[in-house]
């Protein structure tokens, strides 16, 4: 099951032990709306990110994590506070992140492989190029992660031929096509199956392993935090602070079989405690 | 599926037939007078016979409403575009469209003749005017409808809005595009014919009155079925280009499960 590296990502930049800082976020808060009606979705949250770092982000609903990857791929500016993503402070214009969600999102009109494609439509150095490549190389790029998700010979299907698993492997091709240094995943998986979704977790978990993006993922799922993340930021509930911080050093690649081992576990219960005391402590505050 | 189409297919055209000789039989049965309901083969000898005279001004029906039809759309999706990409823009310019479109297109015809004098450019202004409210409509809509995630994607990729339009927006509307196109290029046959009756010279409307004024009624009726063989003729073509360009949005129904 393991991938091999891919060679057009050989000339990236792998941090080893690197300490340079890809994400900075330093007492950002974010507010939307105004007066009465203004609703703060994050208070005064920092956080240090390195280059090629797995950061996961968990915390009871509406917490704000959403809040803090549309920071950091500049969607959203912060209210007050800063947000340096790869050494510059965010402006309106976003510094070409991967993006997945929930929703794969693939346009019904287009291939898969022309669907993955579309980034390379849009960022530069590809863009220039696109309308000389996209037959040959960039094509072949695009199968070749397609490969890599297990996906092989299905670049010339219709979204509507995949299944809701397949399609959510798609949406992290069409996410890493540009080779972005960084990868914004909120919630990718959170619509699969239990089986599906552990399938995609080796999945990204080899993409990352290859490819070593920064990675941030926003999650629900515990055990997704604890098999994917080599960090894992626990927030609290609305508007979000992180309450812990913590390593995960479990060995990599990681299997399914570990999230059931006692260290795994243990690893779960004392994260679950936390969104725990955050969920009640919301609570109480809101009577 | 295709026994089931055939048969579907079998019974519209017998419905058809059905319609025309119910008619016949109607009006030997009756003994109708042709002044007031010419029996079909009647209007179809005269059709046949009045055809050369007519001809020219099927042309120019035909050539009217395609010119209509062709600012029309072009106007509808420019201004769909606009208001579809913007908020703002919707909001503002809403209520002035909606007024625009409640107007019987009717009542403005005496408007443009008294601009642009009788003849073609009345036909053609008030083809325009009735076709592209419904496709500024659908595009606005089509653009309205694009998914915020994807679009987030695209922007965290430093996407411009222009990017966003191009490689989204517009092609996400097609289907709505294609819809509303069968619909303007009936409204823009509609809108010729009207002028062309009110206020011409010319054209397939005013081969009506003519005929009505002379009490040539089946020559009246044959200008009936010109028109409507026209209007089913322009709507499938529109329907076939609809159905090349925009396969996609019909076959997403076939989705395999998870």
């Amino acid at each position: 099951m393991r991938m091999q590296p891919n060679a057009q990502f050989d000339g990236q930049p792998v941090p080893e032990g690197s300490a340079t800082t890809a994400i900075e976020l330093s007492e950002a808060s974010v507010t939307f709306g105004r007066g009465d009606r203004a609703v703060p979705a994050l208070s005064k949250t920092t956080l240090k990110i390195a280059d090629g770092e797995f950061v996961a982000l968990v915390g009871p609903s509406g917490c704000g994590k959403s809040t803090i990857l549309r920071l950091v791929s500049g969607l959203v500016q912060p209210t007050s506070g800063v947000v340096i993503v790869g050494g510059r402070e965010v402006a309106a214009r976003a510094m070409r992140v991967g993006m997945a969600f929930q929703n794969p999102t693939m346009l019904p009109w287009m291939t898969i492989e022309r669907n993955i494609m579309l980034p390379l439509k849009i960022v530069e150095p590809f863009r220039s190029k696109f309308r000389k490549l996209r037959k040959t190389e960039f094509r072949d790029k695009a199968n070749a992660l397609l490969e890599q998700v297990g996906l092989k010979g299905f670049g010339n299907r219709y979204p509507w031929q995949l299944s809701g698993g397949m399609l959510q492997r798609a949406n992290l091709c069409r996410a890493l096509i540009h080779e972005p240094r960084m990868l914004l995943l909120d919630e990718p998986f959170g619509a699969l199956d239990q089986f599906t979704r552990e399938e995609l977790w080796a999945i990204l978990q080899n993409l990352w392993m290859t490819h070593k993006p920064t990675v941030l993922l926003v999650t629900h799922d515990l055990r997704e935090a604890g098999f994917l993340a080599s960090r894992i930021c626990v927030m609290s509930a609305r508007p979000g602070r992180i309450l812990d911080d913590s390593r995960v050093d479990f060995a990599r690649p990681r299997t399914v079989a570990m999230t059931f081992e006692p260290d795994f576990v243990a690893l779960n219960q004392k994260l679950r405690a936390f969104i725990e005391d955050a969920r009640s402590a919301a609570q109480q505050g809101a009577d | 599926m295709f026994g089931i189409d055939v048969r579907q297919k079998a019974w519209s055209a017998g419905l058809i037939v059905l319609f025309f000789v119910a008619w016949e039989l109607f009006c030997l049965m009756t003994g109708m007078s042709d002044l007031v309901l010419p029996r079909p083969s009647q209007v179809f000898v005269t059709l046949v016979q009045r055809f050369p005279v007519l001809w020219p001004h099927i042309v120019q029906t035909l050539a009217t409403t395609m010119l209509g039809f062709v600012l029309g759309v072009a106007l509808g999706v420019a201004l769909g575009a606009i208001i579809g990409v913007s908020k703002t823009a919707y909001d503002t310019c809403y209520p002035l469209l909606i007024g625009f479109s409640s107007i019987p297109k009717v009542a403005v015809v005496p408007i443009f003749v008294l601009w642009f004098g009788s003849g073609t450019v009345p036909a053609v202004l008030t083809a325009l005017s009735i076709c592209f409210f419904p496709i500024v409509v659908n595009i606005a809509t089509g653009l309205a409808t694009t998914e915020p995630e994807l679009e987030d994607v695209l922007k965290a990729l430093g996407a411009s809005k222009l990017d966003i339009l191009w490689n989204v927006g517009l092609p996400r509307t097609m289907p709505f595009f294609f819809a509303s196109l069968k619909v303007a290029i009936s409204y823009a046959f509609v809108g010729a014919v009207l002028s062309e009756t009110v206020a011409s010279n010319r054209g397939i409307g005013n081969v009506m009155m003519t005929a009505s004024s002379n009490f040539n009624v089946p020559l009246v009726f044959a200008g009936l079925f010109v028109l409507a063989g026209l209007g089913v003729a322009l709507y499938v073509v529109f329907s076939l280009i609809e159905g090349q360009v925009t396969g996609w949005a019909t076959r997403k129904n076939d989705v395999i499960a998870t």
